[in-house]
């Protein structure tokens, strides 16, 4: 073994040097960090060229009006589950901004990406493309702020004496905001990676689709549903996509369920980024194997 | 610097026959088939030199670009591109290089071409002075000023074309990979883009690999080709050497006063085309020399040329030679 190489392996086992690979990490991720303004600045001007689709699918996210109109008529004849005519409103509209806030497509361009084989241009540039993905997705969010002002004025209006006033919980919110808009687009990116491995790659995400509808809180609260349902549906990630938000901004949750609750959500959101890394890996083997 | 050793890619793909039946038997058998897309091509490109990389459709040309720009894994052999491997696709080596492909883009759809150069600049992390520098000069090389600021969708082809060249030289890559950059494009058009990539690899000495169909490409850009046929290595060397060695004769084409015989014709060469005063003679280029003087003291000539043979024959001659060999073995 040359001299080199010797002292370069014992520095690296006295842990004294960073090895080569954490190196590259550091400068990827550096490199990434002074790219993202750019990034987020294409995407915002990309947001606003799309301006009018994106109004339509924010006027299009109705379902939590019409859940309300429906829940609101039962509720006229007393409480249900604890929700009055007033608390199913809260409830709705506060889902309605959280979704609009949260919402991502990447799972879209992906798969479209993949089968068109437009992913390849994106390959050739020096950064991650589900980073760039991700900064495109996120620069849709202070536009999106914008349209929703008058919604969010109704929520205030209308849903005064439902809106929590404790700041820690206040605190929770934006961390939890950003913890399911990274759980969505997490699953999103493994869904629209596995379109590299199987044809119907968004009849999955069809299925998450259905079973978010239901498990998430956007159709029901969760407190409505059977006690064994709700046990299960509390566990699982779907509450922390939506339903962990509202509750937040609800004051549905006490300070420490909330600090626990922010927990298990940001821990679901390791859990998809780290499933999302390997499996985008394994992908790109596949990719690299049989092309594009 | 380019070396490739040995260069193999094999697809599994798999075959189905047409029909319900089939559908149905695929889900519990699928048979597989090996297709070897790159066959064991070795070729090395020195820093500046301008190769163009031709074959036949499916002859691998794509694949084999697309594994020297580390999208795709070698099955096997070795590949370096300016000192890189270029599978581990390191960001050093990703701002080294870049791939044009005309039938595929990176411009933002909706947005102005100036809004993916922008990108681009922090994405390779291009200097601002030197950003400004190269935009100003593509800017004026291929005359952008007017397209820069309209959005991508609106531009024509040929304009898109000329503002995905500027996307990909932006960070002065050091080896351009161009697959059919002029598809599509007018004849205008074609001269500028040809004209701009010369001009590029003279002035920063990029290596430039090229593929085309465009025989005209080919002729303004490459004085080296290699060719692959079947995803094999069938001619590496000079365009003019590949043209002799297919075509070993020149073209006469002559414009004369009056009609004349074929028997006056007869023995300068074969006739390839005739009518009533223009005539093309095919002479080997041995005999060149002597029939010219032929010519000129027999026949009531207004004008004369020589020229070398359509490339596009010399293509379709060499394939069909390669096609031959195939067979008999």
């Amino acid at each position: 073994m040359s001299a080199t190489s010797a002292d370069a392996l014992s520095t690296n086992h006295l842990g004294g040097t960073d090895s080569p690979r954490t190196r590259d990490t550091r400068s990827a991720l550096s490199h990434a960090l002074r790219a993202l303004p750019a990034l987020l600045r294409t995407g915002f001007a990309a947001v606003l060229a799309y301006r009018a689709e994106i109004l339509i699918w924010m006027f299009t996210t109705n379902m939590p009006l019409v859940m309300l109109a429906l829940w609101a008529a039962v509720a006229r004849s007393g409480p249900v589950a604890g929700y009055t005519q007033e608390g199913f409103t809260a409830y709705y509209l506060a889902t309605l901004l959280v979704r609009l806030f949260t919402g991502c497509w990447v799972v879209y361009e992906l798969t479209m990406e993949i089968r068109q084989g437009t992913l390849a241009m994106r390959l050739l540039r020096p950064i991650h493309p589900l980073l760039a993905h991700a900064a495109e997705n996120a620069a849709a969010i202070p536009v999106r702020l914008v349209v929703c002002t008058p919604l969010i004025a109704i929520f205030v209006y209308t849903s005064y004496a439902s809106i929590t006033r404790d700041p820690i919980l206040w605190l929770c919110v934006p961390l939890s905001l950003i913890g399911a808009w990274m759980i969505t687009f997490g699953v999103m990116a493994i869904v629209g990676t596995l379109a590299l491995f199987v044809e119907s790659a968004m009849g999955l995400f069809q299925l998450w689709l259905g079973l978010s509808g239901v498990l998430s809180g956007y159709l029901v609260p969760l407190d409505l549903f059977p006690e064994r349902v709700r046990a299960i549906a509390l566990l699982l990630p779907f509450r922390f996509t939506l339903s962990f938000p509202v509750e937040l901004v609800l004051g549905r949750v006490d300070r420490m369920q909330a600090l626990q609750l922010l927990g298990a959500q940001w821990s679901y959101v390791v859990l998809f980024a780290v499933g999302t890394v390997l499996l985008w890996r394994a992908g790109m083997r596949r990719f690299g194997a049989f092309g594009g | 610097m380019i070396a490739v050793d040995q260069l193999r890619k094999i697809y599994r793909v798999h075959k189905r026959q047409p029909g319900l039946a089939a559908a149905l038997r695929s889900l519990i058998h699928r048979p597989t088939e090996d297709v070897r897309a790159v066959d064991g091509i070795s070729f090395h490109i020195n820093d500046g030199e301008r190769v163009g990389f031709l074959g036949p459709n499916g002859a691998g040309k794509t694949t084999t670009l697309k594994m020297l720009s580390g999208l795709l894994y070698p099955t096997s052999g070795t590949l370096e591109v300016d000192g890189f491997l270029p599978q581990k696709r390191e960001r050093a080596f990703l701002q080294r290089i870049t791939l044009v492909m005309g039938q595929k883009q990176q411009l933002l759809w909706d947005l102005p071409p100036s809004e993916t150069f922008l990108l681009n600049r922090a994405l390779y992390d291009v200097p601002e002075k030197e950003f400004r520098e190269t935009l100003a000069e593509l800017t004026k090389l291929l005359e952008l000023e007017a397209l820069v600021g309209k959005p991508t969708r609106q531009l024509s082809l040929g304009e898109r074309m000329k503002c995905e060249l500027a996307a990909a030289l932006l960070h002065r890559p050091r080896v351009l990979f161009l697959d059919e950059p002029t598809i599509g494009l007018d004849v205008a058009m074609q001269a500028t883009v040809r004209d701009f990539v010369r001009a590029y690899n003279e002035r920063f000495n990029a290596t430039v690999l090229l593929t085309s169909h465009d025989m005209d490409d080919v002729a303004a850009l490459c004085p080296r080709v290699i060719v692959i046929d079947h995803g094999s290595l069938i001619w590496d060397g000079p365009l003019d050497d590949l043209v002799k060695k297919v075509k070993p004769h020149k073209q006469l084409r002559l414009r004369l006063a009056r009609p004349v015989d074929a028997a006056d014709l007869a023995d300068l060469g074969r006739v390839v085309e005739q009518s009533a005063t223009s005539v093309v003679l095919q002479v080997a280029q041995a005999e060149l020399q002597a029939v010219v003087a032929k010519v000129l003291s027999s026949l009531p000539l207004v004008d004369l040329s020589v020229e070398d043979p359509p490339l596009e024959d010399v293509m379709r001659d060499l394939f069909a030679g390669a096609a031959a060999g195939r067979d008999a073995s």
